[in-house]
């Protein structure tokens, strides 16, 4: 048998196409959108309330707390009738949002949307809950606290945003320790309301009878939310490599963090690609050069962050401590490197592709469409921004993108944080950049 | 709540080389998964090279006969999809999910490397070092690594295949050598030892031709003989600890052995649904009592299988349950309150309505799973593989929901003291 193994083309794609949806905002405020994906029968359920300047330890704390009980209920009780539809709901909170997520059968919507409108609209924050959900909450974040990735962030975000709301994100377990049930309930009072909010609704339903169902359940959702808008991200401020200690790492956390644009910017999508070709998926020049050829870390990657008050790229690698001045050197080359000279064209044209695709990727589960309609309406976008976004990806030239790049991805505009042994890497970093070690 | 189910279409066929193929059609998104299992995991690597099985996973995306270094990454993502691969007890597996028009350039690259990857002296240096760097980010640089997968088994078993570490010793990876990866691929990775699985929005017969077209000159090598790994149960408690110098707070993982999966799945699958009745939620045995009521715990779980995996692993296995304790905590009061709990639930059965209900739950999160394509890809992979029965997946939530009390009490009366092995993290960090 003669064969001849060569790389087969690709069939081209078909259009996105947007699934069935519908959206109503009801008259308390609240912003309900249903789609529908009826591949298994289920419903997933995101609600975003604004929440922005709330302030951190009860805003923290009454995110662990928002299902320990109601007026006629206790956290077992709303447990075990979510559970009975095959249902579970969990709430967390970003700078912007307080966030809840969950899902159940497809025959346990309106039971899941009572519950959800009971916890809003009655919540009790019963002491005794209350006193268990922080003492875990202190607990899980000394755990944070001795895990790299999470001093790392901790470090990078202060140095970011500075004196801006954004700098701070997990509260001190002291701070924790001080909330008070009154406190849960008057924040509940004041921000948990449906004005802003957005409820997204994706699975085996009618669109329309969802949003009835919505409407039924949270009708008596009512009344105006405090304003928490966010002032705007400052800009980064390029300085010293800001080293911090951690003795006894085996390993560097590499952090950089650098300029970038919301969704909705002309140079969001050139950014973009700009972002895959450096370090923005496996088949980048940043993992290829740092992973497979030098082999210093795992799993380094690069995303760009989105808040309601700004936009970051934020670069981050685990390195080996031996590797660490290395590691920035070939990091800051392959900025400089994409910051000065076009992307070639094959380079550039994977890199849409991988773009393309994983916006299809993302919208092909029910969970992946909650996920993205909830996200894109927090921003007050709907999902035929995928078709938009589609295109721009599709339009932007090699021009542009090296443009953006030059812009946005400069290593002299990068805020550059190392959290690793400080004895063992300062020398390395201080033959590459100027070094301060963090004070705290 | 009456549980539903799936009706995932499922097409079976083997190539004459003895590749078992499985096809799973579904149209209602414009992607497509495919899973290459091999039969081989952790279990089978040989004593004095602790994670090769793993490391010799990262050596299958190195290039192949047509395929440079680099060129499977860039041909995947390239194409606009994802990749990735990973080393379990039993099994190794390989996926891509992509735009549905790439579908034959998965089944492409799946096939050059079946016929072998490029084995070179420095792709095994350069991946024994990413090895090292994964296992310093998720054991050696953080609290709690590696527990209970890598803790609690070197407690629970005796013999090297189930005891040992399956990430591997540095001086292990170290001392790996090309020709031991020529010799493993030899052995363990023949197609008469492999399963292809796809699915998603693609046509059974267009794909049958082109499988046959990719993978038909793939040499035929049977698969080796599987051993059984089976070792006797334990004759007593065992316990043991270790100080993490990483971690704030102490933790402790107890696990008991379960009927073998595959020989005896009906008496298997109670104590899978145990599990759920013990861990999952506020309304569960187990968070009620000791993070609730008795606060000796801040959270608890319980599952089957050291790596999550309770439908794609074979015996020996076990369920564990893992809780973390505040400061101070008494892990031997959590272990005490745990069979006070589960003597409770052996005397006195479960609760109106506390089966139906973890049920329900467990329904919603099978076919959570399934919604997305390497969710059937990959399971119905390793369920024809280790069963012959990919269709199964179809089947869970219903045979989850036939469970009974009779038998969920039973299993619960089957987890003695004197039958648990237990280890224990002792706080090291100095905050």
């Amino acid at each position: 048998m003669s064969v001849t193994h060569v790389l087969p083309d690709l069939l081209p794609d078909s259009r996105i196409k947007l699934p069935k949806q519908a959206e109503r905002t009801l008259a308390g405020g609240l912003t309900v959108i249903a789609i529908r994906r009826a591949a298994v029968p289920l419903v997933e359920l995101r609600l975003r309330v604004p929440f922005g300047r709330a302030p951190l330890p009860r805003a923290t704390l009454l995110s662990q707390a928002l299902f320990t009980g109601t007026g006629t209920m206790s956290s077992i009780d709303i447990a075990a009738e979510l559970q009975a539809v095959g249902g579970g709901l969990s709430a967390g909170l970003d700078p912007d949002r307080l966030l809840v997520t969950g899902n159940s059968l497809t025959a346990g919507l309106d039971r899941m949307l009572e519950i959800l409108a009971a916890v809003l609209t009655d919540p009790a924050y019963p002491s005794t809950e209350v006193a268990v959900e922080r003492e875990r909450l202190v607990d899980h974040i000394q755990v944070a606290q001795s895990q790299p990735a999470h001093l790392a962030r901790t470090a990078l975000l202060k140095r970011m945003y500075g004196r801006h709301p954004y700098a701070v994100q997990t509260p001190a377990p002291d701070q924790v320790k001080g909330v008070r049930p009154a406190q849960l309930r008057a924040l509940h009072a004041d921000r948990v309301r449906p004005d802003g909010a957005v409820l997204v609704l994706v699975g085996d339903l009618n669109p329309e009878k969802a949003i009835d169902a919505a409407e039924k359940a949270l009708g008596s959702w009512t009344g105006p939310s405090r304003d928490g808008d966010v002032p705007p991200t400052p800009a980064l401020e390029p300085g010293p490599l800001l080293l911090v200690d951690r003795p006894g790492s085996v390993q560097s956390s590499l952090r950089l963090a650098l300029p970038a644009v919301p969704r909705t910017h002309p140079d969001h999508a050139a950014l973009q690609l700009a972002n895959l070709v450096f370090g923005g998926y496996f088949s980048s020049r940043w993992v290829e050069n740092i992973r497979e050829d030098k082999g210093y870390t795992y799993g380094p990657h690069t995303s760009i962050e989105h808040f309601l008050a700004g936009s970051a790229l934020v670069a981050a690698a685990e390195v080996a401590t031996e590797v660490t001045g290395p590691s920035l050197l070939e990091t800051m080359y392959e900025l400089g490197r994409i910051a000065s000279l076009p992307p070639g064209e094959d380079e550039l044209e994977q890199a849409r592709r991988y773009a393309l695709g994983t916006l299809r990727l993302g919208m092909s589960t029910q969970a992946g469409l909650a996920g993205l309609a909830s996200m894109y309406a927090s921003f007050g976008l709907r999902l035929d921004y995928l078709t938009e976004h589609s295109a721009a990806l599709s339009a932007a030239s090699r021009e542009e993108v090296a443009v953006a790049a030059a812009k946005y991805l400069a290593p002299a505009k990068a805020v550059t944080v190392v959290l690793g042994d400080a004895d063992r890497v300062e020398g390395q970093l201080a033959a590459l950049t100027a070094v301060e070690r963090s004070r705290e | 709540m009456k549980i539903p189910a799936t009706k995932y279409p499922v097409e079976r066929l083997t190539l004459d080389n003895g590749l078992r193929v499985v096809l799973s059609p579904d149209r209602s998104a414009p992607v497509v998964g495919v899973a290459v299992v091999y039969d081989v995991g952790i279990r089978s690597e040989p004593e004095g090279r602790t994670g090769f099985a793993h490391l010799f996973e990262h050596l299958m995306f190195q290039g192949s006969a047509n395929l440079e270094k680099l060129a499977h990454f860039r041909h995947v993502q390239g194409a606009g999809g994802s990749f990735n691969g990973s080393t379990h007890l039993d099994y190794t597996d390989y996926f891509e999910v992509l735009p549905a028009g790439a579908l034959e350039r998965a089944l492409f690259l799946e096939a050059d490397r079946m016929r072998g990857p490029r084995l070179t002296e420095e792709n095994l240096r350069n991946q024994v070092d990413v090895v090292k760097e994964e296992i310093r980010v998720n054991v050696l640089n953080r609290p709690y690594g590696g527990f209970p997968w890598l803790k609690l088994p070197p407690v629970m078993f005796q013999t090297f295949p189930n005891a040992h570490d399956g990430y591997g010793s540095f001086e292990d990876l170290e001392s790996a050598t090309v020709a031991d990866a020529e010799e493993f691929f030899e052995r363990y990775y023949a197609c008469g030892n492999a399963v292809l699985s796809v699915a998603g929005d693609f046509d059974v017969a267009r794909a049958s031709a082109l499988i046959e077209k990719h993978f038909a000159d793939v040499p035929a090598r049977p698969a080796p003989p599987r051993p059984d790994f089976a070792e006797p149960e334990l004759t007593g408690e065992k316990r043991e600890s270790y100080t993490d110098r990483l971690a704030p707070l102490p933790a402790v993982a107890g696990g008991w052995r379960v009927p073998d999966p595959i020989g005896d799945f009906t008496g298997y699958l109670p104590y899978v649904v145990l599990a759920e009745v013990l861990t999952d939620g506020d309304a569960s045995r187990l968070v009620e009592r000791l993070v609730q009521r008795d606060r000796i715990v801040t959270t608890v779980g319980g599952y089957i299988g050291f790596m999550g995996d309770e439908y794609q692993v074979r015996n020996p296995t076990a369920l564990l349950l893992q809780a973390h304790l505040p400061p101070g905590g008494d892990a031997e009061k959590v272990l005490r309150t745990i069979d006070e709990e589960l003597d409770r639930l052996a005397t006195d059965g479960l609760k109106p309505g506390e089966l139906a209900r973890t049920q329900a739950r467990m329904a919603t999160h099978l076919l959570r799973d399934t919604d997305a394509v390497l969710g059937r890809a990959l399971p119905m992979a390793v369920l024809e593989e280790q069963r012959g029965d990919p269709g199964l997946l179809n089947e869970l939530p219903k045979l989850v929901g036939q469970v009974t009390e009779a038998q969920i009490v039973a299993a619960a009366a089957a987890l003695r003291p004197e039958r648990r092995a237990t280890v224990e993290v002792i706080p090291g960090a100095t905050s």
